[in-house]
């Protein structure tokens, strides 16, 4: 910035100092020890919890994705479904929950809250 | 008297009795169910609350926490797992006690003296904040800078992390607070030429990632661990709890004294207050061997100091602006949104709601009785609820309220890459909470640094040659320098 001595890029100059020193001295620390360079948690051995894991992490990319297209009722639906079946409900309390929340959280937030969540395919029937 | 009256009537209309009222209830909930958190908790009010007017938006908060931190202790006694990690210092000893046929006990303890200790913290805000806030209003740029640092060092080294770990989390949420225009010079940083990215990063929609999600993720990996209750009857449980009072009264007291004092020191909150109040209750017992054993003294103490704490942690952030804890970090943004800004002012310019928001305290914490009664009685079929419903319900939640914020999709982004940013700081050993800390203060850290630099035309001495900012000063340098020299003075007498 001209005639300022103290400009905007001052503050993230330091932090990059900053971060450097410490990536420097936490390379420094590591360099010492044995222990392998990557080491994965044990849930990812387990068939359950990583289906699980990779579950709620498909299903909120796809709502990031789809959610202006389907609109919220449908893609909620979707992603509650696909999270309470894959957490291990029986399909009854699945499709009770998928059906249920995502209906009631509507009326909250788009009703009370006036916050506008897209309808997307089902505009025609917004109200 | 004029102040009081109108706190007064701020509170007690029935739309915010029927908030505190309610919130009371989802606070329970959210501790009692282990991984389901009280910062987690403010989290999700916070889009709720976003609609409401200031005072009710403030009570739903602190209410939802003071139950949630006391709430926590229940599974603990029950499941051996804690509620929160307010209560995970002592739940190995809260369990014992259950085996040994105490959980009656163990409970009642958690709720009476988690009130006592709320009320403490309670009074101490309410004396110490204005008091302190007349002081701080000589404060200039300088000081403010010098505080900001300092309370960024505490979060850092009271931590039970790796402080090295905690500077490149710290380093991390400044760096996330210096994207977009608002910085001094209101020259677009880190922007990428993105409309989005120009107004700075959201926080709300950055810690319902961190610490919402990221909580989420970890009980989803750890769903095929089922959970294993043990029995426990509960009658009267305040039976015997005057005798505990009459028997315990330094630890008590210890507890609340400790425990406002970590609230009160920006970035440690309760869970650190816990900790450290049970390890002092050990060391100053007089039964030290039966600690671990199912021994209620340490229960008392801890319980005390972590519901004390909570209180503490408003200190700092109603005056300075600087939040004590994670959850309070939330609380500044929301005072913000609601146009009770933070700082030395605040108990001149919005006198009545400041007040109304300590009512509230008192309230919520004489609340916890008659609720937290009802709360042990109930936990059993509040533990039965099935995480497979509960958490897929609580993601759909954060997903709304995330967009709610600003009513755009970019939150959502926001809070699937923070959830997942904390969930891998956390499990490589880097804290979260400087992350948060660096997020809330780096703005007022540059602004500060940036006009006192201009000011001192550059001279950096003149940082440290007013009285109190030279004070601040040489504090800061104590506790980053702190672990270096102890560690030095311990191998020069080796």
């Amino acid at each position: 910035m001209p005639g300022q001595k103290f400009g905007p890029a001052w503050f993230p100059g330091l932090i990059a100092v900053g971060l450097a020193i410490c990536g420097a001295a936490l390379v420094y620390k590591g360099a010492h020890r044995t222990a392998p360079w990557i080491a994965f948690p044990d849930w990812m051995q387990r068939a359950q919890s990583r289906a699980a894991v990779i579950g709620v992490l498909a299903g909120l990319l796809f709502y990031i994705l789809a959610v202006d297209t389907l609109g919220f009722h449908i893609t909620g639906i979707a992603i509650v479904a696909l999270w309470v079946r894959i957490l291990g409900a029986s399909w009854r309390l699945t499709v009770a929950v998928a059906v249920l929340a995502p209906i009631v959280i509507q009326l909250a937030f788009y009703k009370l809250l006036r916050v506008p969540l897209p309808w997307g395919l089902l505009e025609r029937w917004a109200f | 008297m004029g102040v009081l009256s109108q706190a007064f009537a701020l509170v007690f209309d029935w739309y915010v009795l029927w908030v505190i009222l309610a919130s009371a209830v989802f606070g329970l909930f959210v501790g009692a169910v282990p991984g389901l958190t009280a910062t987690m908790a403010t989290a999700l009010l916070v889009p709720v609350t976003f609609f409401m007017p200031p005072v009710p938006a403030v009570a739903a908060i602190v209410t939802a926490t003071a139950m949630a931190i006391f709430a926590g202790d229940i599974p603990s006694c029950l499941l051996r797992m804690p509620g929160t990690p307010a209560s995970a210092a002592y739940t190995d000893e809260a369990y014992a006690m259950t085996k040994k046929g105490y959980g009656e006990i163990a409970l009642g303890a958690s709720l009476v003296f988690s009130v006592v200790g709320g009320l403490f913290g309670t009074a101490v805000l309410i004396v110490a904040a204005p008091a302190l806030a007349e002081v701080a209003l000589k404060f200039s740029s300088f000081e403010y800078f010098w505080l900001v640092l300092l309370g960024l060092m505490s979060a850092i080294f009271l931590a039970h992390a790796d402080p090295l770990k905690g500077i490149v989390s710290l380093l991390i949420g400044l760096l996330v607070a210096s994207v977009g225009l608002d910085n001094p010079a209101g020259f677009p940083r880190f922007t990428f030429g993105n409309a989005e990215l120009s107004g700075g990063l959201t926080l709300i929609p950055i810690m319902i990632g961190m610490f919402a999600v990221s909580e989420i993720l970890r009980n989803v990996a750890a769903i095929d661990r089922p959970w294993e209750m043990a029995q426990a009857k509960i009658g009267n449980i305040f039976r015997g709890m005057w005798t505990l009072t009459k028997r315990y009264p330094a630890p008590i007291l210890r507890g609340s004294v400790l425990g406002t004092a970590i609230g009160a020191l920006p970035g440690a909150g309760a869970d650190i207050a816990a900790w450290m109040s049970y390890a002092v209750s050990k060391k100053f017992s007089k039964e030290r061997e039966k600690f671990g054993t199912g021994h209620v003294e340490g229960i008392i103490e801890a319980g005390a100091s972590n519901n004390s704490a909570l209180a503490g942690a408003w200190i700092p952030a109603l005056v300075f602006g600087i939040p004590g804890d994670s959850i309070t970090a939330i609380v500044i943004g929301v005072l913000y949104i609601k146009g009770l800004n933070p700082g030395p002012t605040i108990f001149m310019n919005n006198a009545p709601a400041i007040y109304a928001i300590f009512l509230v305290f008192i309230l919520a914490n004489l609340l916890m009785i008659p609720l937290g009664i009802a709360a042990i009685k109930g936990a059993k079929q509040m533990l039965r609820a099935p995480r497979a419903v509960l958490l897929p319900v609580i993601l759909l939640f954060c997903v709304v309220g995330s967009f709610a914020i600003n009513n755009s999709i970019f939150g959502v982004i926001l809070m699937l890459g923070f959830g997942l940013v904390a969930y891998l700081m956390e499990e490589n050993g880097f804290p979260v909470a400087p992350a948060i800390l660096g997020m809330v203060l780096g703005a007022m850290l540059e602004e500060n640094f940036i006009s006192s630099m201009i000011k001192a035309e550059g001279n950096p001495v003149a940082f440290v040659t007013r009285p109190i900012a030279g004070g601040l000063a040489a504090a800061t340098l104590v506790i980053l320098f702190w672990p270096l020299g102890a560690g030095l003075w311990r191998r020069a007498k080796a």
